[in-house]
């Protein structure tokens, strides 16, 4: 008996363990935790400030870029690059034009780019990584990748705590900001710029559709159930990074795809947690109500 | 948390214009705070108030005239602007008053923290610190923003439509708030379209597109004053006994004629 249940535990033990002794897991595993970490402090910006949109359209702009760069066979993130300025270059000629209009110029620009993307990634010179190029290789992670990915981790944090003070008071309230001495300008071009910079950076590890998803994904969820700004960073980045341990064992023992699993994670944990809230918010209102009645007059 | 009443005049106006690129929206201002008066700036929706906040606080250019701003402001602004699904307390919107005091990268500290804690406490909130800003009452937003403004050190406030939406005793709670802050020396514009609220105040600048009048309520107030500020718009009933003037809103628009 208790032989068979030191067995089984010793089993588990391997079945947890098992994943992280290979190189390709591993380094998997350490671009999970960045993605966490820059989830955790830019996404919760991108929540507060309503710009997922935006930042999904960014993605999807760079496509074409992607596709040349894999044609051609430069590196993503030269491609990812090039097909960001190109988009922003685009929208800024284009929302120039008064009868078309920002909003339109917006959603007209970036539905075209990512068509041409499709229309080149089907072209006979078909580019031979077009799953990869969509749905990213984050098992394919190379170490030179990980340094990237490292360094603007390094900046998204280190720029989010020198604005994280003017972050807050602009996106509480655009209109006092400037009278508080925060510049709304600068932290929006700011906060755009960061989001770039690591979509790019992210694109090869989760590719075109699922980046946002995983950048964005944790702090929308963590944003139900936290109460303080620096709470909901740090739940953030601790659920990026389950999901994306979760995602990673799932693709390992089911061999499904890893971007892929993960970002179906992260769906899963936001409904958990979604499903969980609804259930317990009644109570949770009652004994804040007889907290709010006990403490000191 | 006491400004210092000198005798200086804390913001002054005269031909003041200004408008957003297009037509003029306000012109021909002039007008004075000193430290302690509580002026009322009354005029229709439209009638430039808020424009007149944005001047002072250097947000719009002024298109004509003068404005000199001596002291710091602080702004409350309409409380139907301010986010309710933001994640901070009370503290952490009273500790936005130090943006400007400290270093980009430094966070506040005990300091910081303890000045936010007395601000809150002036305002009488000194319990509801902790609290989610965006469950409080309207009153009690107000006043957080107060206290903002408070831990900013302004000398001038600027309200923007304060009491609007406000039950009667949040509306009294502010209205004493408001005396104390006079009280300490410091200059607060308020504005309003209310007739019976700029009555309230030491002095009242009635603007409609352009500056109607300027000066004590009890003075300034005259019917040819309030039918000017108010256009057409307004049924104006003389009162029996004092002389005052009592303004009604018209039941209803008539969209089309
Ligand atoms: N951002 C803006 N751009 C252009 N016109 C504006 C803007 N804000 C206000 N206005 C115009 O300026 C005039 C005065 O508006 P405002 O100062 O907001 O009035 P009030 O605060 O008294 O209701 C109005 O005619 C309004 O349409
Ligand atoms: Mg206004």
């Amino acid at each position: 008996m208790l032989l068979f249940a030191d067995e089984a535990s010793s089993s588990i033990w391997r079945l947890l363990f098992e994943p992280w002794t290979h190189g390709i897991m591993q380094r998997a595993l350490a671009e999970v935790a960045l993605l966490g970490l820059v989830g955790g402090a830019l996404g919760c910006w991108i929540v507060l400030y309503e710009l997922s949109y935006s930042a999904e359209s960014l993605a999807h702009a760079m496509f074409p870029g992607l596709v040349v760069a894999a044609l051609w066979g430069l590196p993503l993130m030269l491609g990812a690059g090039l097909g960001v300025t190109i988009a922003a270059v685009t929208i800024a000629l284009f929302g120039r034009i008064p009868e078309i209009g920002r909003d339109t110029s917006v959603s007209v620009v970036i539905s075209a780019l990512f068509g041409l993307g499709v229309v080149l990634a089907f072209s006979p010179a078909s580019p031979p990584r077009l799953q990869e190029l969509l749905f990213g290789d984050i098992l394919g992670v190379s170490t030179v990748d990980l340094v990237r990915g490292a360094s603007i981790t390094v900046l998204v944090l280190a720029v989010s705590v020198l604005l994280h003070r003017q972050l807050l008071v602009v996106g509480f309230d655009r209109t006092t900001a400037r009278s508080l001495g925060a510049s709304p300008t600068l932290v929006d071009v700011t906060l755009l710029v960061l989001v770039a910079l690591t979509t790019i950076v992210a694109v090869q590890g989760l590719g075109n559709l699922l980046v946002v998803a995983v950048l964005v994904g944790p702090s929308a969820t963590a944003r139900l159930t936290t109460r303080r700004i620096s709470s909901m960073m740090a739940l953030a980045a601790f659920l990026a990074f389950v999901a994306g341990t979760l995602g990673l064992y799932l693709s390992y023992y089911a061999g499904t795809a890893a971007g892929a699993s993960i970002a179906g994670a992260t769906v899963v944990l936001y409904l958990l947690v979604f499903i969980a809230q609804g259930a317990t918010s009644p109570n949770e209102s009652l004994s804040k109500d007889v907290l709010q009645t006990r403490s000191p007059k | 948390m006491t400004a210092d009443a000198s005798n200086g005049v804390l913001a002054e106006a005269s031909g003041l214009s200004a408008s957003y690129g297009g037509p003029v929206v306000l012109e021909d201002v002039a007008f004075q705070v000193e430290p302690g008066m509580r002026i009322g700036v009354l005029g229709p929706n439209g009638g430039g108030k808020s424009t007149l906040f944005r001047v002072l606080l250097g947000e719009l250019p002024l298109s004509r005239g003068e404005v000199a701003v001596k002291a710091r402001c602080g702004v409350v602004p309409q409380t139907e602007r301010s986010r309710l699904d933001y994640p901070v307390s009370a503290l952490d919107v009273a500790l936005m008053g130090t943006l400007s005091r400290l270093p980009w990268w430094k966070r506040p500290g005990r300091d910081e923290r303890r000045r936010a804690l007395e601000a809150l406490e002036v305002v009488g909130l000194g319990e509801l610190a902790n609290d989610q800003f965006g469950e409080l009452s309207g009153g009690q937003r107000q006043r957080v923003l107060v206290a903002r403004a408070l831990v900013q050190d302004a000398r001038l406030l600027l309200l923007d439509e304060p009491f609007s939406g406000l039950d009667k005793q949040s509306a009294a709670r502010l209205s004493s708030l408001l005396r104390d802050l006079a009280t300490e020396g410091r200059g607060i514009l308020i504005s309003t379209h209310d007739i019976e609220q700029a009555r309230r105040w030491d002095l009242v600048l009635c603007l409609n597109r352009r500056q109607i009048a300027f000066g004590k309520p009890a003075e300034t107030l005259t019917r040819a004053v309030i039918e000017a500020t108010y256009g057409g718009e307004i049924v104006v009933v003389e009162g029996g006994d004092s002389g005052s003037v009592t303004a009604v809103l018209p039941p209803h628009h008539h969209e089309e004629s």
